[in-house]
């Protein structure tokens, strides 16, 4: 046996793949050692002699590598590129290294070859399945304050780092006439027949590399080839195709309705440095025609005791890590196994140059070719036998052997046992599209039974035991007309055993682990059945088999078969869990993908949003839209600052931004039969270039939306909507139009974004526009409240709106949303002279509420009618049908009780309630009282010179003058029911 | 992620593009004003929300902008038929005998396989 | 008192250069857009006062010298022009049934193009863009990311995306960050 010495000790010259002259660097909890390019980190650490790589989840017991693929349970590291880029729970197995990787083990405290939480392991027998559960039960609050975090922080794997992720991660849409999963010898035939019919064709495989397990079946030939070989050519040869993708290192990882795969390929984790533009991941969301999947079996590992030592591993990885690699899993080899496919293993190490000094086979008398070449090697095979026990801690010393039956021990001495129970065809994305497995019993495996999607099976993960019948399954499955492929060799998936091994049965107490990850022990299990756990489902729970992230992929069929003896039942009556996505854990950075930072929700900015923030005004979050929320001169506060805007609207103007709000028009010539369906109001009679303030209802009769409407000509309006309300008014109005009104003639059409807004409100507001617009007549009596006209402002086309929201005289200018921050800087300039002000949606909300308009949403809330919010005057009277109509009738919307909207004057008038605030009518009565209402809006009043609030209360408009309270933390505040019209009572103002 | 057939693009799109509108044939009473509170409460509130077929509107929202409506399986999720506003419910029993004839071939049972080895 | 005359349309987006990326995303011109709505038999009509033939099927368009329309829905087409046109004037002589509404400054045109376009825009359409799927000339309304767009198919490998105005930031910045991933 010849040592390399570059890359670790354990690297047999000569053989696997990877060229010994690229060495990489990395460390693994400190220590610098070097790999080979191409090697896993699990590899690399082999190589180097390392087994002892983490410490289990519950009793912290030393733990090495198992596999060497995605499947792995127990070697779960940390990696970290600094400190935002850290990821938790990477498989060793799965991580390539680069130069620079620096990984570090988990679940261990102070280092990993001295664990303090290996106490548990000592423990143990009082830490059985459940323990948890029934031990930390009392005091009630002590789970959620005491026990819980302590035995999270002693249990748990990795570290979730404390930095924001600044990797990027992106997403892709695909559509395919065929997706191959897997892309080993069934994928590639199955892709290479697909491809040749033309068909777009997506091949995707978790490894670097194609192959599967041709990368370490030594013995396979095909088309005169080594199945390596074939594998590459193949690979070369589909990926020159136009007509195909092929993805590596992209996992399949969840697999939905209508043949909706979802991939992750993984694109610069085993980059030393990723050029900057490179996402770290990219999700793949591919729909596809017809689904392949080609995923394989996994193999099983043997459950006897202390099964767990670092060393010992699946024999099908120790000849991965051989054949790829050229890293022999230790000098002294022992074998452990149930099947033929483990000889292989042994027959390649003993090629190599390592000791193998024995074989232990638990079944009575196997015969077949590959143990023939195994004797003849010179190995020594002990049929009818198996490994009592593993010897040694943190890496295995000997093995104890007997006959099956019990007998006298015989110990080896070996520093690394590599073992196959047998393997479990990979049926998880079959199970996930809802296809239904059905049991081989003569196998004792699942396998795919009736399909519920345009997909197929084919290969090992079929149950198709003969690599040349896969190939040629592939090939028909794939749908082309290509040669015949012929291949020999290749591992004997079936046979094997599945449950604990002789001496691990029910009458013994040894640790024998069926789950790895969660610590899950034979005896745990059956201590579930015991404690009357029937169906697996409870059995999983109870015992947490299968639950750790790795799913189970190596212990469900044992746990089973150990529920299914213990409850003396056949295995498909105990039943098999159902496998969900994702099939290896998948980093919350591929999901979310572009949706981060600036992309993660839409930002809305209205055409003068620049002007705004030039005049330094905070935004406030109304939906997506930043609206501008007040302008704060030098040396003011918010209240100053709304103080100020509020009194300059009232006694000059102001000018505000409300291009937010949605707007809709309706065009045709049923247009106002369509509105007199939709608002409570009249429709029919409105005067061309009249406005109207609208309600809208829900059919139960709660007000849904208001806005104010304007008729532009016989057959056309402008609608208004709230800014949040805009989509779903729209959905609403159309949801009517099509399926309960489609006999109208007239179409809806969102026009928000068409028009920037530009409110003027105030005593001057006409002075200040006037010399602007042209066409239009602005005069009291050729324009009055509540009309709309259509000319020009500074040359370009307006609608004109004269409305109010504050209750001073003013007009909304509608200008083409392009001209919007032009129009508003011509009008702010002209309006300089008079004390125009600009003013956000605070000052909006004050002057609005001084008058007693409501908003929809924050002074309702979807159970308050037209009549509770003191709007009945806006129900057209003679109407016999619009929406909400009969709703309103209902006996509930109409009796007494019911929370009204009124106004509230706190009796000190320099106290502001707090919006939300209950309220009460007895302050002394016993807690819990009994709250009649609540505070809706409520603010300082500058121009009232006081607070002034908006409530709805139980029949609050026959407490008019009724003194009411409002509990707080701080005392009780006394306030009186009031109107809600709090500034200029009459309306003359709106007159101007 | 479904693919809905949308009967007026009259081809299958992404879910996304989609938006549910609750279950289909409800029928708004042309003189709602008269109607009994019982008549009322079963148009607003009551819904059928069967485990198996059922019939539910859709809009395609973002997509042609038109509601329409299909017979969704609730359990396995698959449309068996999508059909334009307005147009009668249509027959379940003969699209399903229909469907049956037509998903029998591809409906693949494994083959046989062969035994395990002799142990 | 401000020129009247001066008042300029100014796109919402202001960005620069698109970089050196395979997939250029650049800025559409301003354009005269049209939400035309209107029954079957309307279509002669309204067909010949736009000077091009409506297109009746799904996800096609129609397109004559500067002046396309785009079949949206089974009643509504969006009419696109380039920025000075008479296309309000055209419609407004129409007298058979049918709602014409200006929504020039509602839209804004997003152009992507080069070699992977279609890549880039299935960074967030979930649509099939392949050519048989979507070929030279279709277009239709879906989303992208978190947004409603009109997609348009100019050629093999230029689209048209049209959105709100008050998204085209995200829509570009999106389709930036797309371009980014496709060019990996």
């Amino acid at each position: 046996m010849v040592h390399s010495t570059h890359s670790g000790s354990n690297r047999i010259a000569g053989a696997g793949r990877l060229t010994p002259a690229k060495t990489v660097r990395f460390t693994f909890d400190g220590q610098n050692l070097t790999g080979l390019e191409g090697d896993t980190l699990a590899s690399a650490l082999l190589a180097n002699g390392i087994h002892l790589v983490g410490r289990s989840f519950k009793y912290h017991r030393p733990r090495g590598i198992l596999s060497a693929g995605s499947e792995e349970p127990n070697a779960l590291v940390d990696i970290e590129r600094d400190k935002s880029r850290k990821q938790p729970n990477v498989r060793a197995t799965v991580q390539e290294i680069y130069d620079g990787l620096k990984a570090k083990s988990q679940n261990r405290w102070p280092s990993l070859t001295f664990d303090i939480g290996a106490i548990n392991d000592v423990f143990s027998p009082m830490l059985p399945a459940g323990f948890y559960y029934k031990t930390f039960m009392w005091p009630k609050f002590a789970w959620k304050t005491i026990y819980e975090p302590k035995i999270r922080a002693a249990a748990g794997l990795g570290v979730v780092p404390g930095e924001p992720d600044t990797d990027r991660y992106s997403n892709r849409f695909a559509h395919c006439d065929l997706l191959v999963v897997g892309a080993g010898a069934a994928g590639l035939a199955a892709a290479l027949s697909a491809a040749s019919t033309g068909a777009q064709v997506i091949l995707c495989d978790e490894q670097p590399e194609v192959g599967g397990a041709l990368r370490y079946e030594s013995d396979v030939r095909i088309d005169g080839i080594t199945g390596y070989e074939w594998a590459t050519a193949t690979y070369a040869k589909l990926r020159g195709m136009d007509n195909v993708q092929v993805l590596t290192r992209t996992t399949a990882f969840g697999y939905y309705a209508q043949n909706f795969v979802g991939l992750v390929e993984r694109i610069s984790d085993h980059l030393s440095r990723p050029a900057a533009d490179m996402p770290r991941e990219r999700l793949w969301q591919v729909r596809a025609k017809k689904v392949i999947l080609a995923t394989g079996a996994i193999e099983r590992h043997m459950v006897f005791a202390n099964n767990d030592r670092p060393g010992i591993l699946l024999a099908s990885a120790a000849r991965l890590f051989l054949n790829q690699y050229g890293v022999a899993v230790g000098r002294k080899v022992g074998v452990y196994t149930a099947n033929d496919s483990a000889y292989a293993a042994a027959v390649d190490l003993k090629c190599a140059g390592v000791d193998v000094p024995v074989i232990v086979d638990t079944r009575e008398n196997p015969s077949s070719a590959i143990i023939d070449k195994a004797r003849s090697h010179g190995i020594e095979v002990l049929t009818g036998h198996a490994v009592y026990s593993a010897g040694g801690k943190r890496r295995i010393s000997s093995i104890s052997v007997k006959r099956n039956n019990g007998g006298n021990e015989r110990k080896i001495a070996v520093d690394a046992l590599i073992m196959s129970a047998g393997w479990t065809p990979s049926v998880h994305l079959f199970s996930q599209s809802r296809g239904k497995v059905a049991w081989d019993a003569a196998n004792e495996r699942f396998l795919p039974g009736t399909y519920a999607q345009d997909c197929i099976s084919v290969g090992a993960c079929n149950g198709t035991d003969n690599l040349q019948a896969a190939i040629d399954e592939a090939l028909t499955a794939g749908g082309g007309q290509t040669s015949a492929i012929v291949a020999t060799g290749g591992t004997n998936w079936i046979a094997g055993m599945i449950g604990s091994a002789p001496g691990a049965e029910a009458d013994t107490t040894v640790k024998a682990f069926v789950d790895f990850q969660n610590d899950v022990t034979a005896k745990d299990v059956r201590l579930a059945v015991r404690e009357g756990m029937h169906s697996i489902e409870h059995i999983k729970r109870f015992t947490t088999n299968g639950m750790a992230t790795d799913q189970g992929k190596t212990s469900n069929l044992h746990g089973l078969a150990i529920a299914a003896e213990a409850l003396d039942k056949p295995i498909p009556s105990v039943g098999l869990t159902t496998f969900r996505a994702p099939f290896t854990p998948v980093t919350f950075g591929a999901i979310v993908n572009h949706a981060r930072h600036g992309l993660f929700d839409p930002t809305r900015r209205t055409p003068m949003h620049d002007w705004h923030e030039a005049q330094g005004a905070p935004f406030e979050d109304v939906g997506q839209w930043k609206r501008a929320w007040y302008y704060p001169q030098a040396g003011e506060d918010m209240r100053a600052a709304v103080n100020r805007e509020c009194v300059a609207v009232r006694n000059q103007a102001g000018i505000f931004d409300a291009s937010t709000l949605g707007k809709i028009e309706v065009v045709g010539p049923d247009a106002a039969k369509f509105l007199e369906l939709l608002y409570t109001n009249p429709w029919e009679k409105l005067g061309v270039g009249r406005c109207r303030y609208g309600i809208m209802l829900r059919e139960d009769g709660f007000i849904y939306d208001d806005g104010v409407v304007g008729r532009l000509a016989e057959g056309r309006f402008h609608v208004t909507t709230t800014t949040g309300g805009a989509p779903r008014v729209m959905h609403h109005m159309e949801d009517y139009l099509q399926t309960e009104f489609p006999h109208l003639n007239v179409w809806l059409t969102s026009t928000t974004e068409q028009w920037a807004v530009i409110a003027v409100q105030g005593p001057k507001a006409r002075e200040i526009i006037a010399p602007l617009i042209e066409g239009i007549d602005l005069s009291n009596e050729a324009m009055p409240h509540m009309s709309v006209r259509e000319g020009k402002i500074c040359g370009v086309p307006t609608r004109l709106f004269r409305m109010s929201f504050t209750g001073e005289a003013g007009y909304e200018i509608n200008v083409p949303a392009d001209y919007g921050k032009a129009v508003w800087e011509a009008v702010y300039e002209q309006g300089k002279p008079f004390g125009l002000t600009p003013y956000g949606t605070e000052t909006m909300h004050v002057l609005r509420a001084e008058k007693g308009y409501i908003i929809v949403g924050q002074d309702t809330d979807g159970t308050v009618t037209p009549q509770d919010a003191g709007l009945t005057w806006a129900i057209g009277k003679n109407k016999t049908d619009y929406v909400g109509i009969r709703g309103l009738l209902r006996r509930d919307l109409v009796s007494d009780g019911r929370k009204q909207l009124v106004g509230l004057k706190t009796v000190d008038p320099k106290v502001v309630l707090e919006e939300g605030a209950q309220i009460v009518a007895n302050p002394n009565q016993p807690v819990p009282m009994t709250m009649i209402g609540h505070v809706t809006s409520s603010y300082w009043s500058e121009n009232c010179g006081r607070s002034i609030a908006l409530a709805l209360v139980i029949d609050g408009t026959k407490r008019l003058g009724e003194r009411l309270y409002v509990p707080m933390p701080n005392g009780v505040i006394e306030v009186e029911v009031t109107g809600m019209v709090f500034f200029d009572e009459k309306g003359e103002r709106l007159n101007g | 992620m479904l693919l809905i057939k949308c009967p007026y693009c009259e081809e299958e799109r992404p879910e996304l593009e989609f938006r549910n509108a609750g279950e289909a044939h409800l029928v708004r009473n042309s003189s709602i004003i008269e109607q009994s509170d019982e008549d009322f409460a079963s148009y607003l509130y009551f819904r059928q929300n069967p485990k198996g077929l059922q019939f539910e509107r859709w809009r395609h929202i973002h997509g042609c902008g038109r509601f329409f409506n299909a017979v969704r399986d609730s359990v396995s999720d698959k449309f068996l038929t999508v059909y334009k506003a307005g147009e009668p419910k249509p027959d379940v029993d003969a699209l399903l005998s229909a469907n049956a004839l037509q998903e029998s071939a591809p409906i693949k049972k494994r083959a046989p396989r062969t035994k395990k080895a002799e142990l | 008192m401000v020129e009247v005359s001066q008042v300029k349309r100014l796109h919402p987006l202001q960005v620069g250069h698109a970089g050196i990326l395979s997939v250029s995303v650049t800025l559409a011109g301003n354009a005269t857009r049209i939400s035309l709505r209107a029954r079957e038999d309307a279509v002669p009509a309204l067909s010949k006062a736009l000077g091009l033939t409506l297109p009746t099927r799904p996800k096609t368009t129609a397109s004559k010298g500067d002046r396309s329309a785009l079949w949206i829905g089974p009643d509504e087409w969006l009419i696109i022009d380039n920025a000075e046109s008479s296309l309000i004037a055209d419609l407004g002589k129409v007298k058979v049934l049918h709602s014409a509404v200006d929504i020039s400054h509602r839209n804004v045109g997003i152009l992507v193009s080069g070699k992977g376009a279609a890549a880039v825009i299935n960074g967030g359409c979930p649509q099939d863009l392949s050519l048989a799927a979507f070929p030279v000339g279709a277009a239709s309304r879906t989303v992208l990311g978190k947004i409603e767009i009109v997609l348009w198919r100019l050629s093999e490998n230029e689209f048209r995306v049209e959105c709100w105005r008050s998204f085209s930031a995200y829509a570009y910045g999106f389709l930036q960050e797309s371009a980014r991933d496709v060019a990996v």
